[in-house]
């Protein structure tokens, strides 16, 4: 009783250092003089440039990770293609490989010498501070989730399912359709949770290849740096708040589609 | 002939699990394919479902060559050994899934679905979820979810191995009759001596990915074609070079010049059957059956001294070729 007791006030306690008091104290500092310097703070033209932008990027990261992610779990659970146990293994890079190195390495190779760069620069197309090196690195860092949710699931459900569908004359993409899709879609959606949270947050990599130009590279957590840098406290405290909120209401969505997993 | 599997070898890495294997099915039967584990049974239920492609040899389903052909295409009703139920959808949706990607119209699905959950006793049961279903109850929404596009084929793994006996058994009967009143060429996948015999009129006996033997139930029990099939198909006591069936063996309590000195060792009486353990004077162990009358005649107890004779035992050249079966003593 005495060390179930101490477990829990343990954890709690380390929570609420680690967890609670910084993110607490983000909002009582943002609303410290009231909800008006808060609200002038994110109407600001650039706060609401870098609010857009990141849903931007979100929107377009998202659903490419989580395509080519079904994919991918595809590829590496039913198919026995040679080397998709090196994709398996390459697939958790992004998580062990710090987003520096991943914004250098976009750098060197969409920089005006880079390998594609150079001929890209050379059809006007600008990759690097622009949209698009933004949305690969972003792309990068958020790419195991999905793979790494449906792959057990896929692995457990097994494939007797899909045979059943064959046998029964569904083409392989109704199955997919009507089988393995709806057997997959809360760890899809719990892997697309996972891939919004994290492209919101992307901070190291982008800040590399953007340039971070306010109003127009500038991604919120950049703003939130550059904020604070300028002295602007009030702006970055309620940009940070901004991001804490999408943070919550993506936890508030795992929240419902962990107990859709459960009521399935 | 329905159904034709001409030199199939299938190797899964080094293991053999077909090994130059040629069957043929005919039309309206219901033949049942019988081996221990790992002996290619439920491999060559999948070649001939297409859900695997044999390394060589062909396939012919209704005289037409069907070794490349999809499963999708070759008008087979497939049921799973666990049931693959899908897991998603109600047992409706379940056995509405073969019609609705025909994309046949409403009203037909409803009254076929609507007979079909009749003819497998599942009436108003068809909202539910296959997890609320008893083993049994998946196994007829599995069978019925097979035969709503009305296969030419129907092909059953293992039907009745994850139930319990009572169920087995009731299942098995329920099938037979399935069968009188569909017509529909049926093949099962078995390692249960018992249920082949029970249910087939024609039984494959496979081992090691070959086939043994192919015969009826009864040909199959009385002249097994070696000694695998003759110890598969039923228990067999083994006396030097000859096999005997437990039930070939007779005991009585005086010599009669033929017959030889045994100990009974244990009596087992279960219901109509008795079963006696002996011990000859020469070491070896017999198994005997008898009937229950026969027993009480008898009277047998444990540690008696009784005499026995075979009525008839069989013996295998050594390639394995039955020799002539012949009694082992004249009476």
């Amino acid at each position: 009783m005495t060390a179930r007791r101490g477990i829990r006030a343990f954890s709690l306690g380390y929570l609420a250092i680690i967890l609670v008091a910084p993110v607490g104290l983000i909002f009582w500092r943002a609303f410290e003089h009231g909800i008006h310097p808060f609200w002038a703070a994110i109407s600001n033209a650039n706060a609401v440039h870098a609010l857009k932008l990141t849903l931007e990027i979100t929107a377009i990261v998202v659903p490419l990770n989580t395509a080519f992610g079904i994919l991918c779990a595809l590829a590496i659970v039913r198919h026995r293609i040679p080397g998709m146990g090196f994709v398996n293994a390459l697939v958790d890079l992004p998580l062990a490989l710090s987003p520096v190195v991943v914004g250098l390495a976009l750098y060197l190779l969409y920089g005006r010498d880079g390998w594609f760069g150079h001929w890209l620069l050379g059809h006007g197309v600008q990759v690097l501070f622009a949209l698009p090196s933004m949305v690969l690195a972003t792309t990068f860092v958020s790419l195991p989730f999905v793979v790494r949710e449906v792959v057990p699931v896929l692995r457990e459900i097994g494939i007797q399912q899909e045979e059943a569908a064959a046998t029964l004359g569904a083409s392989a993409f109704t199955t997919f359709r009507r089988i393995t899709l709806p057997a997959i879609r809360w760890a899809v959606s719990y892997g697309v949770v996972l891939t919004t949270a994290r492209s919101v947050g992307e901070f190291g990599a982008v800040s590399i290849v953007s340039g971070g130009i306010a109003g127009r590279t500038q991604t919120l957590t950049q703003y939130v740096q550059a904020s604070y840098e300028n002295f602007d406290q009030t702006g970055a405290y309620a940009a940070s708040v901004l991001l804490a909120m999408l943070a919550i209401t993506t936890l508030l969505l795992m929240t419902v589609v962990k107990r859709g997993d459960r009521s399935s | 002939m329905a159904i034709e599997a001409r030199n199939v070898t299938k190797r899964f890495g080094d293991f053999l699990a077909l090994d130059d294997v040629s069957i043929s099915v005919e039309s309206g039967s219901l033949t049942g394919l019988l081996g221990p584990s790992g002996s290619g049974k439920s491999t060559l239920l999948r070649v001939i479902a297409g859900l695997e492609t044999p390394d060589t040899g062909e396939v012919f389903i209704s005289g037409k060559e069907a070794t490349a052909v999809a499963p999708q295409k070759r008008g087979v009703g497939f049921v799973f050994q666990h049931y693959a139920p899908f897991t998603h959808m109600t047992v409706w949706d379940n056995i509405a899934f073969g019609l609705s990607i025909r994309r046949r119209p409403k009203e037909e699905i409803h009254a076929r679905v609507t007979e079909l959950l009749e003819l497998v006793q599942l009436n108003g049961l068809g909202k539910r979820y296959p997890s609320q279903l008893s083993g049994g109850q998946r196994q007829r929404m599995a069978l019925a979810r097979a035969l709503a596009a009305e296969p030419e084929l129907l092909l059953l793994d293992e039907p009745f191995g994850a139930l319990d006996a009572r169920v087995r058994k009731e299942l098995r009967e329920w099938l037979l009759r399935l069968h009188d009143e569909m017509h529909v060429t049926t093949i099962f996948v078995t390692h249960d001596q018992e249920e082949a015999l029970e249910v087939a009129d024609n039984v494959v006996v496979m081992n090691a990915g070959r086939v043994e033997q192919v015969a009826p139930p009864r040909e199959l029990y009385d002249h097994p074609a070696n000694p695998f099939v003759m110890s598969f198909v039923g228990p067999v006591n083994r006396l030097g070079e000859a096999w005997v069936r437990p039930h070939d063996i007779e005991i009585t309590h005086e010599p009669n010049g033929v017959a030889q000195e045994a100990q009974v060792e244990r009596i087992v009486r279960l219901g109509f059957e008795v079963r006696v353990d002996l011990v000859r004077d020469d070491g070896e162990r017999l198994h005997v059956q008898l009937t229950r009358n026969e027993a009480e005649v008898l009277e047998l107890a444990p540690s008696d001294i009784v005499y026995v004779r075979t009525r008839v035992e069989r013996t295998f050249s050594e390639n394995g070729e039955p020799t002539r079966p012949a009694p082992s003593s004249v009476s």
